[in-house]
C-alpha cells in the first residue's frame, strides 16, 4: 500500500524559507503569489494492507519521527 | 571527573570538546560512538556541534533514533548530567530531555563568529563559575539556531529561571526568541546550547571565557 505524508510547521511558527520564496516570487513579478508556507513531502510504500492498521502506523511513524510535533503538524494521504 | 563524549556520524566538534574537558578536568574522556549500546559510568555526558547523518530530516532527528541515544535518555532520567552542544543542542531537544526546537536562523544564513553571552543564571551546576549577570565572549557556528518554543513554555522557562544564556547587546545571531542562547531542565542536570564554549578555553583560542562551564562542573563533581 502507498501512502503520502505532508509535514507542515505550525501556525506561529516562523517560517524564514517560506518568506524568501515568498520575496524571490515578488522579485519575479508573481506579486498575487503570497503566504508561502514550506513543508516536507514524502511517499512511502508499507506492506501492511490493512488501511487502519497502516493509519495507525504512520501516526506512530510521524509522531516519533516524520514529524517535530513540538513545531509541526503532519498529515497522512492513503491509497486504498 | 569523569566524562564522555558521544560520537555520531557527521559530528565535527567532538575532538573540540574532549580536549576542552581534559584541559579543564585533566582526565580525557570517553569517546562513545553512535552504535555503542552502553555509555560508561560517567559524571557528564557531552554530545557536541556538527551535522549529525547529515542533519536528514530535520539537525538531530536521526541522531535521536540512534542506538547511544536510548542510553543518553537513560542516563539523564538517572541524573547524570549532560551537556548539549550546538547540534548536541538540537539533539537534546528533539529527544525531549529540553523543551522547544531549534529552527533555520531567521536571516536564512549560515553564522559563524563571535557573539556576546549573558550568564542569565548562574545557580547551576554548568554555571556556578561564573557571576551572575556576567557578559562573556563566545563562538557560535550554526545554520539553525533559532531557538522556539511556545508562549506557554517560554513563559514557564523565563520563571523557572531556566534561560541559563541569552545572546547580549544586540549579539542575537539568528532570531532566537527573548534572545535565548541556552536553556536548561527542570532538574537542572542537562543543558543545551548553541553557541561554542569549548572553543574559547585555552591562550591560543584568544581567550578562556569558555572554561567557566568545564570549571563549574568540575567544581560541582569534585
Amino acid at each position: 500500500m502507498k501512502a503520502r505524508i505532508i509535514v507542515t510547521l505550525k501556525n506561529g511558527v516562523l517560517d524564514p524559507q517560506g518568506k524568501a520564496i515568498e520575496h524571490a516570487l515578488g522579485q519575479l513579478g508573481f506579486g498575487g503569489i503570497g503566504d508561502v508556507r514550506q513543508g516536507k513531502y514524502f511517499e512511502v510504500t508499507l506492506s501492511e494492507q490493512d488501511p487502519a492498521k497502516a493509519r495507525a502506523q504512520l501516526e506512530d511513524a510521524c509522531k516519533k519521527l516524520f514529524a517535530n510535533t513540538v513545531i509541526e503538524n503532519y498529515a497522512i494521504e492513503l491509497d486504498v | 571527573m569523569k566524562s564522555a563524549v558521544i560520537v555520531y556520524p557527521g559530528i565535527n566538534r567532538e575532538r573540540d570538546l574532549a580536549r576542552a574537558l581534559e584541559l579543564v578536568t585533566g582526565t580525557a574522556p570517553y569517546m562513545v560512538w553512535h552504535d555503542d549500546a552502553e555509555i560508561p559510568d560517567v559524571d557528564l555526558i557531552a554530545v557536541p556541534g556538527g551535522f549529525s547523518y547529515g542533519d536528514y530530516l530535520r539537525c538531530g532527528a536521526i541522531a535521536g533514533q540512534a542506538r547511544i541515544t536510548a542510553d543518553l535518555k537513560k542516563k539523564a532520567a538517572k541524573g547524570v548530567r549532560v551537556f548539549g552542544v550546538c547540534n548536541g543542542f538540537q539533539i537534546l531537544t528533539e529527544i525531549g530531555l529540553l523543551p522547544g526546537a531549534l529552527l533555520r536562523n531567521a536571516h536564512l544564513k549560515f553564522v559563524c563568529k563571535e557573539v556576546k553571552l549573558e550568564v542569565v543564571n548562574s545557580r547551576t551546576a554548568f554555571t556556578n563559575a561564573y557571576a551572575q549577570g556576567q557578559i562573556i565572549r563566545c563562538p557560535v557556528a550554526h545554520h539553525d539556531g533559532n531557538y522556539f518554543a511556545d508562549e506557554g513554555t517560554i513563559r514557564k522557562l523565563e520563571d523557572e529561571h531556566r534561560v541559563v544564556f541569552r545572546y547580549a547587546q544586540g549579539t542575537n545571531p539568528n532570531g532566537s526568541i527573548n534572545d535565548i542562547a541556552g536553556i536548561i531542565n527542570e532538574k537542572g542536570n542537562v543543558l543545551g546550547m548553541m553557541p561554542h564554549p569549548e572553543n574559547l578555553v585555552e591562550p591560543l583560542h584568544g581567550g578562556l571565557d569558555g572554561r567557566g562551564i568545564f570549571e563549574s562542573l568540575l567544581e560541582t563533581v569534585a
